[in-house]
């Protein structure tokens, strides 16, 4: 059971941790935007992440956490 | 549950001010995962360059001073000369380190002063607004060089690893890239290795750290990633180009 | 009291830091003052203290900011195209409100200019030299003897009003031997800085050593600060000497070792019965303005003696709001005023409305 939580505030909407996730588990937002005005990263199934933390390795702003 | 991944604690909370997918970012992460696993936050005395890193003082929960542009390495010596005891890092960009302040990079070298550098090469001026840095590629547009940068007039890039591995001071140059996820745990251990030595009176040790600039490269974060791969790491091999430790174990 | 011995002015200099409690020393060779270099050099790594010779005078004074922001005594010292190389670490050192000093041990200008001792670099000195708003403490010693105390004193300033500090000497001032007593310096007790880079021992948050200010307000508003300061360094600190003014009809201005000739020339022309006194400034930051105002009310004019094309006396026709004829008597180029030239200087200005 792994668990990646967004601190979306400080999202920059960049994609690279879209692009990092190789179960290809993240969307930047379709209908959200954070304070900064930017579309913040989201997990579209939980269920399924690994917590290999490849998202928040390549995040530049440390929005990601991740548990296991 | 068990944390996997965190913010390290030698960041501090204020938000980074920099461009979407800017990799400073990442590099800054792994500064401060390095001084959280050696334990050394409390001891640390960081150097920000004059640069996009200029406010990098902000950010690494350690003390800190602004340095002029390019004189991180002396400000550093200064600092480490009075502070043996303390570990002394600068952060500098390519324009900081291998333009205005080659002097100061190349002598603290040579000296093998007992501090860590980390170098970010993004072949470009980020904070005035993208002209051509000493690292610059051949061909590279940028603002002042709109036709692609000509060597025969302004020059070729400089290798910044390579030219210090020829010196007898440092004690370790590694050249590593942040453009995925492998590449990221290596210039982790890497940066890590540059603070081990210092902790350990080894002395000098610079690691160059490929980068890069979506936003004055004009390309998608993503984009600029795959630029790193097809265009920078060609001109700048990743790998180690000294290390005196393992010199002495003959390996 | 302690024993005379015989310096070389530089190396005075250089033994005075040392008692003063400065370690740290960092330098680039030039002349004329490269026995202070020596003498660190060889007396640093006997006591414990750094001695290192930078790749530039650009690098000596940035090594200088760090070890500055670290709360520790430290110097640099050179001459002027060196001081000049210097002048961007200064403006950051001022600007982050550190303390260090600079020594100038002047020679020449412009440019590569001469290696004989000048004055050319009073507006340098006093007028900022770098880039923004900031003062440096400057202090004119115009003895060996002076070259050791305000050392000592450019040290103290320094660190009571986190401004940096400047001695501005001059070739002759650092060539010259006398005899010198260094018993009197000592090193301070050691002061709380809490604004020191130490590390934080994870027991505070991080202190910053900056002079980085985004925002237009906060900047203006340190500048304020700095200046409220200066405010009180110019009311507190002001030094200069005063010789024969007590009747004097004219008044003599010069300081390091134009004082010196100019003493003479007052002592000869006091012979001739002229009634002529001498002001010589010691700080020439702050400019002791209220004795020469005072003066001007009583004399008939100043004679302004430099190793320049006439800097000082701007400050002269400042302090005494030109109420009186201020004239310059002067040599350049790495020459040196005889007293007979200001013997003569001041002849001229007695015979003037008679």
């Amino acid at each position: 059971m792994a668990k990646v939580t967004f601190n979306s505030d400080l999202c920059k909407g960049c994609g690279l941790c879209v692009d990092a996730c190789p179960k290809k588990l993240i969307v930047l937002s379709k209908d959200k935007l954070n304070a900064k005005g930017h579309s913040p990263a989201e997990i579209t199934d939980q269920e399924k992440c690994i917590a290999c933390a490849f998202c928040a390795t390549m995040c530049p702003d440390c929005v990601i956490t991740v548990e296991k | 549950m068990a944390i996997v991944f965190q913010k390290p604690k030698a960041l501090t909370d204020a938000p980074l001010h920099y461009c979407p997918g800017c990799t400073h970012g990442i590099i800054h992460r792994l500064v401060a995962e390095a001084i959280d696993e050696l334990g050394i936050e409390g001891k640390t005395v960081g150097v920000a360059p004059v640069g996009c890193a200029v406010m990098a003082y902000d950010y690494f929960a350690c003390d800190m001073v602004e340095a002029a542009h390019g004189r991180a390495p002396a400000v550093a010596t200064g600092l480490k000369r009075a502070l043996p005891e303390n570990i002394v890092f600068t952060y500098q960009g390519d324009g900081d380190l291998a333009s205005i302040g080659m002097a100061e990079t190349v002598h603290a070298a040579t000296r093998g002063e007992n501090i860590t550098i980390i170098f970010v090469n993004n072949a470009i001026y980020g904070m005035t607004g993208g002209q051509m840095a000493p690292t610059s590629l051949p061909g590279q547009v940028t603002q002042t060089s709109p036709y692609g940068r000509d060597t025969a007039t302004a020059g070729f890039p400089i290798r910044v690893s390579e030219m210090l591995a020829t010196l007898d001071g440092p004690q370790y140059i590694e050249r590593v890239a942040v453009n995925n996820v492998k590449n990221v745990n290596k210039a982790k251990k890497a940066i890590k290795k540059a603070f081990q030595n210092q902790v350990e009176g080894k002395g000098f040790s610079l690691i160059e750290v490929v980068s890069s600039c979506p936003t004055n490269w004009g390309m998608t974060p993503s984009k600029a990633l795959q630029w790193v791969e097809e265009k920078m790491i060609p001109y700048y091999p990743l790998g180690v180009y000294k290390d005196r430790s393992a010199e002495k174990e003959g390996k | 009291m302690g024993e005379k011995v015989l310096m070389k002015g530089n190396e005075a200099i250089a033994e005075a830091a040392i008692r003063a409690g400065c370690r740290h020393y960092f330098g680039y060779p030039i002349t004329p003052q490269t026995e202070l270099a020596a003498y660190m050099a060889k007396r640093m790594p006997k006591i414990g203290g750094v001695f290192l010779q930078a790749e530039s005078e650009v690098a000596a004074i940035n090594m200088v900011y760090g070890v500055a922001g670290t709360g520790k005594r430290v110097m640099t010292s050179s001459s002027s195209p060196g001081v000049s190389l210097k002048q961007e670490g200064i403006s950051y050192i001022a600007g982050a409100d550190l303390p260090a000093l600079i020594i100038n041990v002047q020679r020449g200008g412009p440019g590569l200019g001469g290696i004989q001792p000048s004055q050319s670099d009073y507006f340098q000195a006093t007028k900022g030299g770098g880039h923004g708003d900031y003062r440096l403490i400057v202090l004119a010693p115009s003895s060996v003897q002076e070259m050791a105390d305000l050392t000592a004193k450019a040290f103290d300033l320094s660190e009571k009003y986190l401004v940096p500090a400047m001695l501005l000497a001059d070739g002759t001032m650092g060539q010259m031997m006398e005899p010198v007593d260094l018993s009197g310096i000592s090193e301070p007790e050691k002061a709380e800085k809490p604004w020191a880079v130490t590390g934080t021992q994870c027991k505070r948050k991080h202190n910053i050593i900056n002079s980085l200010y985004l925002v237009p307000e906060q900047l203006e508003q340190k500048n304020f600060e700095r200046y409220e300061r200066y405010k009180v360094i110019e009311e507190n600190e002001c030094l200069y000497e005063s010789f024969m003014m007590d009747d004097a009809d004219i008044c003599v201005v010069a300081f390091g070792i134009a004082a010196r000739v100019s003493k003479n020339a007052v002592v000869a022309a006091r012979k001739e019965g002229i009634k002529v006194g001498l002001i010589r400034p010691i700080t020439l930051w702050p400019f002791p303005k209220a004795p020469l105002a005072q003066a001007a009310d009583k004399v008939k004019g100043f004679i302004s003696v430099e190793l320049s094309m006439g800097q000082m006396i701007e400050d002269v026709r400042l302090a005494t709001e030109c109420k009186k004829p201020v004239v310059l008597c002067n040599r350049t180029g790495g020459m040196i005023p005889t007293p007979e030239q200001v013997l003569e200087s001041i002849r001229n200005m007695a015979k003037e409305g008679k």
